[in-house]
């Protein structure tokens, strides 16, 4: 008899070194449906995904895929059963080709040698199939991340799974590529494949979404029909409280310039090209822009992390020289970086190393040796602070969810003492509730008189808390307004404004 | 903006440094040919090119297999003493039979296939551990082939002590073996058509077999590979083996090149096989690295020493220079990579 699921997921529990992530979580996905799970950063939802597709097992509970009980040992134990998945954080061999990545795990053969010509084939029909425009020869570290994701997108495609985990799989398209994912979403859906979509963004989950299903804290919290559901009622699911606004009141006021940015432009590809603005003391100023616009390349020359050609950064009419982090460190700047896992983070170490590492200085004693106890107590504070969800503060950042490591690298630039805070997609991968947490510290440190550049790639939260918005396009600037007085239409068509011009036009 | 487009095209000065840097290590080591050449204009000839191919030969050999290991980001100290444990074996079984100080006294004369075949099964064996122990264990490859190296050399030096004559050098080949190794087919000496094989063997399984791609997978992202369902135990052991069958055809071979083997053959080659590879691009981050880049890397350090020799340069002063070179060429390396800065 045909079951009413393709999958069911039956009271999966599992543990890490003592700490309950997942107590008996449930989850039913019916044939040909997209449903969505949702839950904050931390309530379990990637660790289920990760037992379902055999990277890890789990302690107790059953998984049946169309009636029949599985217990995946590893992933390609899962691949040949029909389940395959996006990965949040993109596994791929960078160094080899698009073919070489999708087909990677399961390379034809002809006479015992691999089916180049096959491959090369089978890669174009299928991104002919999902419309994408690459060319499969290309090494993987000559893309964007958002064609990586792609990329990613179509391997999971190819294994013609009956179900297929997208594990956050928009975090870095731009709108275009995003609908084109929900095309390519349909056509599964038509041909009876089962999505489960993990996403945090919102109108996403109300787009495609057929059922939902929330997690909290490692427990399962319930499942509904989006048609009975609405945003609060989900974040009333999510967070277990209700969540009267999605931001805090703007209770900051700026002040006079406090920085002055002439001429800025890199040296190295991806270029940013003459960029002028001013930064008023107190202000939350945003970037805006599409992915490859140029603003982590933007924030990145500010700080020094980037090679200029050009460029004056002044502070309070002084000339200052950020020729490298450690210079702009000094002239008192901070950089909380896009790449938290590449850039910000040492997994190893335990949050009190993550916490000062940046301010390491500042805890010498006369003699030139470290002072434990000073470092321990400002981490404290920090986790305090910050509330920062830990056993203490010996824990190692890695075993900690992305709103929290985000909480204890915000926390370590706030104790460099810093005065214009650059901060690159603060909140992305982070949860409703953190990201409230996290907008209310900005708009208090504006208020104690710190300036702050925010990119963002959500609209919203944009709108939400900026004094100001410049949005870049193509690596120029191509308008910068004023929050109270802009729409996200606005916003848009200056994002869109150099796209199309090639350089010389612009001149 | 007119001068920010200005800058952004004019940048031929900037892309002059990029091929500098990018080729630098080539360009040194021309510069070194070049002034070799200079000062002694003999070095251009027949019989210095066909010395060069043929000392290359068998570190090319030993080269590849160290390179798929390091393409795996590992490395392989137990090379040497691999090498040295295949060079006794082969040559214990294959002295003349009227020759006095017999390894086995009573043997009768073996096929020369015989042998080498022992020799790769010994060298696979002990490489497949290497293989299985980093895999498993996930520990880092410079320990796990230290532990082989140390073992090794006692397993080795048991056997060797264990001959009819005692523990001393083995020689007195059996003339066939001789001949196959230093011989020449054509003109060509066997030892170049041995590399050229071996060449073509190892290009066609990194580039044209499953086994290759899961290679360079494994090597680039073990974490992908696994997810993609690859096997990397499976892949990892299989890459130790395959190295440690070069290591037994290298031994092999090496023993009838210099004419007798002993406890202490190959002691310090695996630095000249990783310092080969790397000087040809294979990069310890891993998941990089040709076949023509190991062949680019061993005839480089040949054509070096073998010129230094031959203008007459003091050894010392060749260690400095090769020392020199091999971080230089990882500098240069690491430096191509770092596009951002």
């Amino acid at each position: 008899m045909q079951s009413e699921y393709v999958l069911k997921i039956k009271d999966v529990s599992k543990s890490f070194s003592g700490v309950k992530v997942l107590n008996k979580v449930c989850l039913n996905v019916r044939p040909g449906t997209v449903h969505s799970l949702m839950g904050e950063n931390g309530a379990g939802k990637s660790t289920l995904m990760k037992c379902l597709f055999g990277i890890y097992k789990q302690d107790e509970g059953e998984f049946h895929l169309t009636g029949q009980q599985y217990n995946f040992t590893d992933p390609k134990h899962a691949l040949e059963h029909g389940v395959s998945m996006v990965h949040q954080e993109l596994n791929q061999v960078t160094k080899r080709t698009i073919t070489d990545n999708i087909w990677l795990g399961r390379y034809p053969q002809k006479r015992g040698f691999v089916d180049e010509k096959k491959m090369l084939i089978d890669t174009v029909a299928l991104f002919k199939r999902l419309n994408i425009h690459l060319d499969p020869k290309i090494r993987l570290d000559k893309l964007s991340v958002s064609q990586k994701q792609m990329v990613e997108i179509a391997k999971a495609v190819s294994y013609d799974a009956k179900i297929i985990v997208l594990d956050e799989p928009t975090s870095s398209l731009t709108d275009n590529e995003v609908n084109l994912l929900f095309d390519i979403i349909g056509v599964l859906k038509e041909h009876g494949v089962s999505i489960i979509y993990i996403s945090h963004k919102m109108d996403e989950i109300f787009r495609i979404s057929d059922e939902v299903t929330v997690l909290r804290d490692g427990n399962y919290i319930g499942t509904d029909k989006i048609e009975n559901l609405t945003m609060e009622k989900i974040v009333n699911m999510m967070v277990g409280r209700d969540l009267e606004k999605r931001f805090p009141p703007k209770t900051n006021i700026p002040g006079d310039v406090h920085m002055s940015v002439k001429n800025l432009t890199t040296k190295y590809p991806p270029i940013v090209h003459d960029v002028n603005f001013d930064l008023h003391r107190g202000e939350i100023l945003g970037v805006a822009g599409l992915v490859g616009a140029g603003r982590t390349e933007m924030v990145e020359a500010l700080f020094g992390a980037r090679t200029r050609v050009s460029g004056e950064i002044l502070i309070d009419g002084k000339k200052v020289n950020n020729s490298s982090p450690h210079k702009a460190i000094n002239n008192q700047f901070a950089l909380l970086t896009e790449e938290r896992r590449e850039t910000g983070i040492y997994p190893v170490a335990d949050i009190t190393f993550n916490s000062t590492i940046a301010n390491v200085q500042a805890y010498k004693n006369k003699a030139g040796f470290l002072v434990d106890r000073k470092m321990r107590e400002d981490t404290d504070k920090q986790i305090q602070k910050m509330r920062i969800r830990t056993p203490n503060r010996r824990a190692k950042i890695r075993s900690l969810s992305g709103g929290n490591q985000q909480k204890v690298i915000i926390g370590r630039w706030l104790l460099t003492n810093p005065d214009i805070l650059l901060l690159d997609e603060p909140t992305r991968g982070i949860d409703v509730g953190a990201k409230f947490e996290i907008y209310q510290l900005i708009i208090n440190l504006a208020m104690e008189g710190k300036s702050v550049i925010m990119v963002s790639s959500e609209m919203p939260e944009l709108l939400g808390i900026t004094n100001r918005i410049l949005v870049m396009s193509n690596g120029f600037v191509s308008g910068i307004v004023n929050t109270e007085e802009t729409t996200q239409a606005e916003i848009f068509n200056l994002s869109a404004k150099f796209l199309n011009n090639n350089r010389e036009a612009e001149v | 903006m007119i001068k920010a487009v200005g800058k952004f095209f004019n940048k031929t000065s900037d892309e002059w440094k990029d091929l500098i840097v990018n080729n630098a290590i080539y360009i040194v080591i021309f510069s070194i040919i070049v002034f070799i050449i200079a000062n002694e204009p003999k070095f251009v000839s027949i019989a210095v090119f066909r010395n060069i191919l043929t000392q290359s030969s068998v570190r090319l050999i030993l080269a590849f297999g160290v390179a798929g290991i390091i393409i795996l980001q590992g490395t392989d100290l137990s090379l040497g003493r691999s090498v040295g444990f295949a060079a006794v074996i082969s040559a214990s079984l294959l002295q003349r039979p009227e020759y006095a100080a017999r390894f086995y006294p009573d043997m009768a004369q073996l096929p020369l296939f015989v042998p080498i075949l022992i020799s790769i099964l010994v060298c696979a064996f002990f490489s497949a551990i290497n293989g299985w122990v980093v895999a498993k264990f996930k520990i880092h490859p410079f320990l796990a082939t230290m532990g082989m190296m140390i073992t090794l050399y006692g397993v080795l030096s048991i056997y060797f002590a264990s001959g009819a004559p005692g523990p001393q050098p083995i020689g007195g080949f059996d003339v066939r073996y001789t001949e196959l190794v230093i011989g020449s087919t054509l003109g060509i000496p066997n030892l170049v058509i041995f590399a050229a094989v071996a060449s073509v063997i190892v290009w066609i399984l990194w580039n044209k077999t499953v086994f290759g791609k899961n290679m360079y997978a494994v090597g680039g992202n073990p974490e992908a590979a696994k997810v993609s369902g690859v096997n990397v135990m499976r892949t990892t052991i299989l890459v130790y083996i395959l190295a440690g069958s070069l290591y037994g055809v290298g031994g092999y071979l090496e023993a009838a090149r210099i004419g007798s083997a002993n406890n202490g053959t190959g002691f310090g080659y695996e630095l000249d096989a990783i310092a080969a590879c790397v000087v040809g691009g294979i990069s310890f981050s891993g998941g990089i690295g040709k076949v023509s880049g190991a062949i680019a890397g061993v005839l480089m350090f040949t054509i070096i020493s073998y010129g230094m020799t031959f203008m007459g340069m003091d050894m010392n002063y060749q260690y400095i220079l090769k020392g020199v070179i091999i971080v230089a060429a990882v500098a240069l390396d690491t430096k191509k990579y770092l596009k951002k800065s």
